[in-house]
């Protein structure tokens, strides 16, 4: 045969093949320090402008110019604290997201429940730290993370076993029919914060983090908070471990060839639907502990937190692209950084802020950055 | 005559036909049938939901669309009367212009919301409209100078509408055989608030006709071969695009100006009443519970609900006592936990009935 076969699987692609996924990856990642500098120089603006003057005419202005580089200079210690609060926010938004993309990517399940594990995660997680009292106010960080590492991994059993369960009676009878999955798991997410309220009461819960996590460390003038630090290290080991779970595993292989075209693969024999509760529980842990994280970020959880954060986590993985943990990552990382900076220069924008960068990125690609499943 | 009215749409069950009338005679004579001003404003509540939930049935149970953003085309007719009736002063032609702000705003929002998400794919639309609402009720909450914020707008509605304005009593009736008390029907003067009171219901009967009306007529047929297969229908030559965005258009005026007679009822708006996820949860389990898919559906689920949520704390408040020594079993039944049964019964209902109070009607017929 001279002729390439026609790609039946693909007949609703209209788009031309992109170059491979290198390339495809390398446009949206440059996004990040795009968004990066023009919030640096956004803000610069803002401190360079005299009181009260327009922007417009404030541009036209040369004194306004030989301001800016003053102004960006001053302003370069609270960029660099927003840039990691950002960063750092992204990173536990990554965690919550990750999972349900791949569930989508993998089985056209959208989980709009998926805010639940959230929340038991950070009361499971809460709820450890808290009977772990002497670990949290001793000064050492040994025993201070420690007792987060134990309050991590209850968190995540309990949500991965949730997410057995959640898989089992709530989503699997509704595979194939998204209109019953939507309604089906936001029923699911109504009864697990009503639990979460007969299990812990109604009242919100404070807390306060470990010892050796309070406080900030100083570097070029900027005040880092530690935890915010911790936060970024754990997301991005997260992220680098599931990328190399995903690209060098066996198992990951099979949720790739799964992602882009399941039916091939159980031709292969391969059991497709065990794989999916394999990863449904992954995603329901990865959730528990952005649930533990968010917990320590904010220190007051309260029952509804999973749905509100559900809001950011749609968004994310709309611009990510249904479907990749790489656009996933990207996309968090724009989202925190975006809520971080206009927080600091229109505080009243903020959520609206990322809806606006949705439907920036939306124009820019329809399917998102890194599209790699196609709903069915 | 009456089949006209309704569009040729019969309630097809005997039972469902009693039922239902008896709603209409309920809510029709509701300030004379039942006592206290709770009660007028429980069905006020009723015919306004009634509205709202049909409006959103057309979405959902016709279309197949599922939006989060309802709640936000409710509150763009509320505030849209509430800001018109605090700034043009006390008149009907305020109301009037409020409410049709209201909904030629609900109009261009669901427009633009639809052109962005329903071009690329259908599940976008339920993420995005969950981000879109959630914006908006925070944006209403921070732009207080504009929206009361927080606490939200008190205003005035025209004189006429209010208990202080007085039409007269009504007549004791003496029944015609001896020894029986005199009848006087509540025994209530006829205030303005009666008159406020029917407004809402006939307001609200207009709607649903129309949406009867809509939802039988060519239109309401595509919307449905829509829902079934999109893809054919667009190979039979539908637009579905543009059938799709007519259709959010289209419920999203009909819910503003269900948020208008509830802003004229209530004579007051805030992000909790209007706007507030837990009104998108209850409007979800009444299309579901109620039957999704025929906008008697919404009459049922509306009215069951909001029956249930006075009347079912008061039952489990009793259960409650009862169990008073168990502990989480008392949790459980605690009247603020009406909730979590509601939940279990949307998710049964979704797999086991999804065709609501309404389907299991029609099917025992047959």
């Amino acid at each position: 045969m001279t002729h390439a076969a026609p790609d039946v699987g693909d007949v609703h692609n209209t788009q031309p093949r992109r170059a491979g996924p290198g390339h495809a990856m390398a446009l949206p990642i440059l996004v990040v320090p795009a968004l990066v500098i023009a919030g640096l120089l956004a803000m610069a603006v803002q401190a360079a402008l005299p009181d009260g003057a327009g922007l417009l005419r404030a541009l036209a202005d040369p004194a306004f110019w030989t301001g800016l580089p003053a102004a960006l200079g001053a302003i370069q210690a609270s960029w660099l604290t927003l840039t990691v609060s950002g960063l750092a926010m992204g990173m536990m938004i990554f965690l919550m997201a990750s999972g349900l993309t791949l569930v989508f990517g993998l089985m056209d399940v959208i989980n709009f429940g998926h805010g639940a594990f959230i929340s038991v995660g950070a009361f499971v997680g809460v709820s450890v730290l808290a009977a772990l009292g002497a670990w949290v106010a001793a000064p050492g960080l040994g025993a201070n993370l420690a007792a987060v590492a134990l309050a991590v991994l209850a968190a995540m059993a309990a949500t991965g076993a949730m997410g057995l369960v959640f898989e089992r009676v709530i989503v699997r009878p509704v595979y194939g029919a998204h209109l019953k999955q939507i309604l089906v798991t936001m029923g699911g997410l109504i009864i697990v914060e009503q639990l979460i309220h007969v299990l812990w009461g109604p009242d919100e819960i404070f807390l306060t983090r470990p010892e050796a996590l309070k406080g900030a460390l100083t570097w070029q003038g900027a005040a880092l908070e530690k935890y915010r630090l911790l936060a970024v290290g754990v997301g991005l080991a997260v992220f680098l471990l599931m990328r190399l779970v995903l690209r060098r595993s066996r198992i990951g292989l099979i949720v790739r060839a799964g992602v882009q075209n399941g039916e091939m693969v159980e031709a292969l024999g391969y059991r497709l639907g065990l794989v999916f509760v394999a990863v449904f529980v992954a995603g329901s842990a990865l959730a528990g502990l952005g649930g533990v994280m968010w917990a320590l970020y904010e220190e007051v959880i309260t029952a509804p937190m999973g749905a509100e954060l559900m809001v950011l986590v749609f968004i994310v993985v709309i611009i990510g692209g249904l479907g990749s943990v790489e656009g996933c990552f990207i996309g968090a990382l724009l989202v925190g950084l975006t809520q971080n900076y206009t927080a600091f220069l229109e505080p009243k924008l903020a959520l609206v802020s990322n809806i606006a960068l949705m439907v920036v990125i939306l124009m820019w690609r329809p399917e998102g950055m890194l599209p790699v499943a196609r709903a069915k | 005559m009456i089949l006209k009215l309704l569009s040729g749409d019969r309630p097809g069950s005997v039972l469902l036909s009693l039922i239902l009338l008896a709603i209409l005679v309920a809510l029709a004579g509701a300030p004379f049938l039942f006592d206290g001003t709770r009660a007028l404003d429980t069905a006020a509540r009723i015919c306004v939901f009634i509205v709202l939930v049909a409006s959103y049935d057309l979405l959902l149970g016709y279309t197949g669309i599922v939006s989060f953003a309802h709640t936000i085309f409710f509150g763009f007719g509320a505030y849209g009367v509430a800001l018109s009736a605090l700034h043009l002063g006390r008149g009907f032609d305020a109301l009037i212009v409020g409410a049709g702000a209201g909904a030629l705003a609900a109009a261009a929002l669901a427009a633009v919301i639809g052109l962005f998400s329903l071009r690329v794919r259908a599940i976008f639309f339920a993420m995005i409209t969950l981000a879109v609402a959630s914006a908006v009720a925070v944006l209403v909450s921070q732009l207080s100078a504009l929206t009361g914020g927080e606490d939200g707008l008190t205003y005035l509605i025209p004189k006429a509408l209010t208990a202080a304005a007085r039409y007269g009593e009504i007549p004791t009736v003496t029944l015609p055989w001896p020894g029986a008390d005199p009848l006087t029907l509540g025994g209530q003067r006829i205030t303005g608030k009666i008159v406020n009171y029917y407004v809402i219901f006939s307001g609200a009967l207009i709607l649903i006709l129309f949406l009867l009306r809509v939802v039988n007529s060519p239109f309401g047929r595509v919307l449905q071969a829509i829902r079934e297969n999109d893809f054919r229908a667009e190979a039979i030559g539908y637009r579905v695009v543009s059938y799709r965005i007519a259709v959010t258009v289209l419920s999203a005026v009909v819910a503003s100006l269900a948020g208008a007679l509830f802003a004229i009822w209530l004579r007051y708006v805030g992000p909790d009443t209007v706007l507030s996820f837990e009104i998108m949860i209850d409007i979800l389990l009444m299309v579901v519970i109620g039957g999704m898919g025929t906008i008697y559906g919404a009459v049922i689920g509306a009215v069951v609900l909001l029956l249930a949520q006075n009347y079912l704390k008061d039952l489990m408040e009793t259960a409650a006592a009862g169990l008073g020594d168990i502990p989480l079993a008392a949790d459980l039944l605690n009247p603020d936990r009406w909730l979590l049964w509601l939940g279990v019964l949307f998710v049964l209902s979704v797999y086991f009935f999804p065709a609501g109070i309404v389907g299991r009607l029609r099917r025992s017929r047959t």
